[in-house]
């Protein structure tokens, strides 16, 4: 156990903290990474330039092309985190689509597609789930037949994030309709201007559309435009799966909701007594403390595990169970401790933090939802973390 | 930045693991707990073998000075197998103790004969730790003891007990001292040996070689710090069995751990705990190596581990069926285990009370 940095990562993280002293006041305000503004871009374009974002994409596709070290990336997250700069961009484009694209596509699409997505220019949305095929994803049934050189594309996806402003599309589609399941699909991509795209947004309980439909009427997409082989489509999106879990359940978001949580608990006041003072309201913020210091900690260790090429087997996978449901009950005690407060929503008077805990209290079941259900989460804990038998396939009719 | 066991640390582990399988079986528990005996001679003298009793006491007095870290290694594994011997009082604690309060001739006195397994020690601060109970308490005054200790642990084998008074010292007591009544105490956990100690006027050797209020805090988190990889450690026991049951146990034609519903509970345990050996690893490092942290860390690696505890020793269980619930799986014995780490040296409300208080958090 040494939880110091050597003096080769105290030397990189001096440069990190000179960077931002010196560049931050470039850094662009909002933090919105779709509504990607030209001070948006040039923040990314800087970063870049000096390895801070895309820092292990080859040069050649416009990357920093250094070489992948996880305590570096993290130095970074630790400095840009301490300095509240917003980190280089993120979304499915450039966390999912273009370390699926680095590992996968043809040295034509990788020239493409990867400086210009890494640049911010091109976002990208995520066509996975349909309306039938939420947990089974394989038994999707968006079709693409061949006709000419094109692939014809019907069908239906849901859950579509940024697909209003996205300009690309990554997509699984069934193009061996008589293939076993997982042997059927194939990768495509698209532009979302071509004909025959209708994006419709999808309103969520929180009242907002985050997510959208896409429904597809004869849209052609050219051959070439395929990552992996035909009927490869599985596994190329399970590449992309591996990206997304990552993103998912960070501990140090939970540590940054805490600590607005101990503040709230500080100012708030309940007939004049503040939260903090409050017994049963202290109880659990402790106790949520716990289980955030814990997943902080098992973070490290997973960094370290990675760092040595180890693969931490168990202790991965529960990541994104145990990170989400954190989150949601961190937004929990925050609703409870606030009370009737806690209710208060849209632009009402009296209303705290913009609403934005029973929004996250929201939205955060529908985290605990997505990227693979927790129900999901527990069948891989059990069969891949303690070697326990897979549920019988039923006899076929 | 490395945050895990070092290669040494691994294959230290591994031998006291490898050596408790052998000698800590289930049957031996049995016929240790059916004696009420927490002190199982063989088992003892095979972690003799292994240094075990002397692991952090200093080279100089003929431990192996090593770190908490390390113990808590081997409060896992002495979790894991429910082994009957005195460690989180006699190897840990009150070695912790006279280190950072025992004057020189106090350590010369005990921590050599701690260290080779010839002499065991008690530690009586749950009054302290967990708050008075019973009207218990200890008055000293004039290098004497007056009152009563409850839930004293490693209590029956002891040879001496460090004792805490009610103003915060600590003091050394003879186990043959003049005016000193022993009463044992039965808890659910046969394993462990919980006692009450009376004083008349008794004759304490007082801990005063270093700052008191501190001194005990540090005891009180090397001991917090211990519980919770003892439940670790009894935890991953428990979940070990219960897939290992659950891919045996057929009902309705199939294998009962292909049910999710089966699964679902072996994920939901095995989620939970595994955090809190990340918690119990940075627990400790912070009591070695990062002071200002130290009783926070430990405060939350018991509470965590004391409520992980609780929801793995039922939902293990429950795994197995009625048979769980019977004496011949023996499945109980971790089950007790578990339920004493989570009430001693503080309950995880107490303690999350103390973690409160550590941040300035609100009025107590």
């Amino acid at each position: 156990m040494d939880l110091s940095y050597s003096p080769q990562y105290e030397a990189f993280r001096a440069e990190v903290r000179a960077f931002l002293d010196k560049n931050k006041s470039k850094a662009p305000v909002s933090r919105g990474m779709m509504s990607a503004g030209s001070g948006t871009l040039a923040w990314q374009k800087l970063l870049i330039e000096h390895g801070y974002a895309a820092r292990t994409i080859p040069k050649e596709y416009g990357g920093f092309g250094a070489e992948a070290d996880i305590l570096k990336s993290r130095i970074i997250a630790e400095e840009f985190t301490a300095a509240g700069a917003p980190m280089g961009l993120g979304g499915q484009g450039i966390s999912m689509f273009v370390p699926t694209l680095l590992e996968l596509g043809t040295e034509e699409q990788k020239k493409a597609f990867i400086e210009p997505t890494l640049m911010g220019e091109l976002i990208w949305c995520q066509g996975y789930s349909e309306p039938g095929s939420g947990s089974d994803l394989a038994s999707l049934q968006t079709k693409a037949h061949e006709d000419g050189d094109d692939f014809v594309i019907n069908g239906q996806k849901i859950w579509t994030s940024t697909a209003k402003s996205a300009h690309m599309m990554f997509c699984l589609v069934r193009t061996e309709p008589d293939a076993p399941k997982h042997e059927g699909i194939s990768y495509l991509i698209f532009s979302m201007d071509t004909p025959g795209i209708d994006v419709r947004p999808l309103t969520t309980m929180t009242g907002h559309a985050e997510f959208n439909e896409v429904f597809f009427t004869d849209v052609r997409v050219p051959k070439t435009q395929i990552v992996g082989g035909r009927g490869q489509g599985w596994f190329v999106a399970n590449a992309t799966l591996k990206h997304e879990r990552g993103m998912l359940g960070d501990p140090n978001q939970a540590g940054a909701r805490l600590r607005e949580i101990v503040d709230l608990m500080h100012e708030e006041t309940m007939d004049g007594e503040r939260l903090i003072d409050n017994p049963l309201f202290r109880d659990r913020l402790v106790q949520l403390q716990s289980r955030v210091l814990a997943m902080q900690f098992h973070g490290l260790r997973l960094l370290t595990a990675s760092s040595k090429g180890e693969d931490a087997g168990l202790a991965r996978l529960i990541v994104k169970l145990q990170g989400c449901e954190i989150n949601h009950q961190l937004a929990a005690l925050a609703i409870d401790a606030l009370g009737e407060l806690g209710v208060l929503y849209g632009n009402s008077p009296h209303l705290r933090a913009h609403g934005s805990w029973q929004h996250r209290y929201m939205f955060d079941l529908g985290l605990i939802i997505g990227g693979g259900t927790a129900q999901i989460q527990k069948n891989i804990i059990s069969e891949r973390g303690l070697a326990m038998p897979r549920e019988p396939k039923p006899a076929k009719a | 930045m490395e945050f895990g066991l070092s290669e040494d640390q691994r294959l230290m582990q591994d031998s006291v693991r490898r050596t408790l399988e052998k000698v800590s079986t289930l049957e031996r528990v049995r016929v240790a707990a059916d004696a009420k005996d927490a002190k199982a001679n063989d088992i003892w003298h095979a972690l003799v073998e292994l240094g075990v009793p002397g692991l952090i006491i200093d080279e100089e007095f003929g431990g192996m000075g090593l770190k908490l870290l390390d113990a808590a290694l081997i409060a896992e594994a002495l979790g894991r197998f429910v082994s009957p011997v005195p460690f989180i009082a006699s190897a840990v604690m009150a070695p912790v103790a006279l280190a950072a309060l025992g004057s020189a001739k106090q350590k010369e006195a005990w921590l050599p004969k701690l260290a080779n397994g010839e002499a065991v020690a008690g530690v009586a601060i749950s009054e302290r730790s967990s708050g008075a109970r019973e009207g218990s308490g200890v008055a000293a005054s004039g290098g004497k003891l007056s009152g009563k200790a409850l839930f004293v642990l490693d209590f029956a084998a002891a040879d001496f007990y460090i004792v805490g008074d009610n103003a915060g010292g600590l003091h050394i007591v003879d186990a043959k001292a003049k005016g000193l009544t022993k009463v044992a105490l039965t808890s659910i956990d046969l394993t462990r040996s919980l006692g009450e100690l009376q004083f008349d006027k008794v004759d304490a050797d007082a801990l005063v070689s270093g700052d008191a209020k501190s001194g005990l805090q540090r005891v009180l988190d090397a001991g917090r710090v211990m519980l919770a990889a003892d439940t670790l450690g009894a935890g991953w026991m428990m979940i070990d069995k219960a897939v290992e049951y659950a891919k045996e146990r057929k009902q309705f034609g199939r294998v009962i751990g292909s049910f999710q519903a089966v699964k679902h509970m072996c994920a939901e345990m095995a989620s939970e705990i595994e955090p809190g050996r990340s918690l119990v690893w940075y627990a400790a490092h912070a009591f070695d190596e990062l002071p200002a942290e130290a009783s926070l860390m430990a405060a939350h690696a018991k509470s965590y581990m004391g409520e992980v505890g609780r929801f793995v020793a039922r939902t293990a269980t429950e795994v197995h069926g009625g048979m769980g619930f019977t004496d011949l799986l023996g499945l109980h014995y971790w089950f007790k285990r578990i339920g004493l780490d989570r009430q001693l040296l503080g309950s995880p409300e107490r303690v999350r009370a103390d973690a409160a208080a550590m941040q300035d958090w609100g009025a107590r």
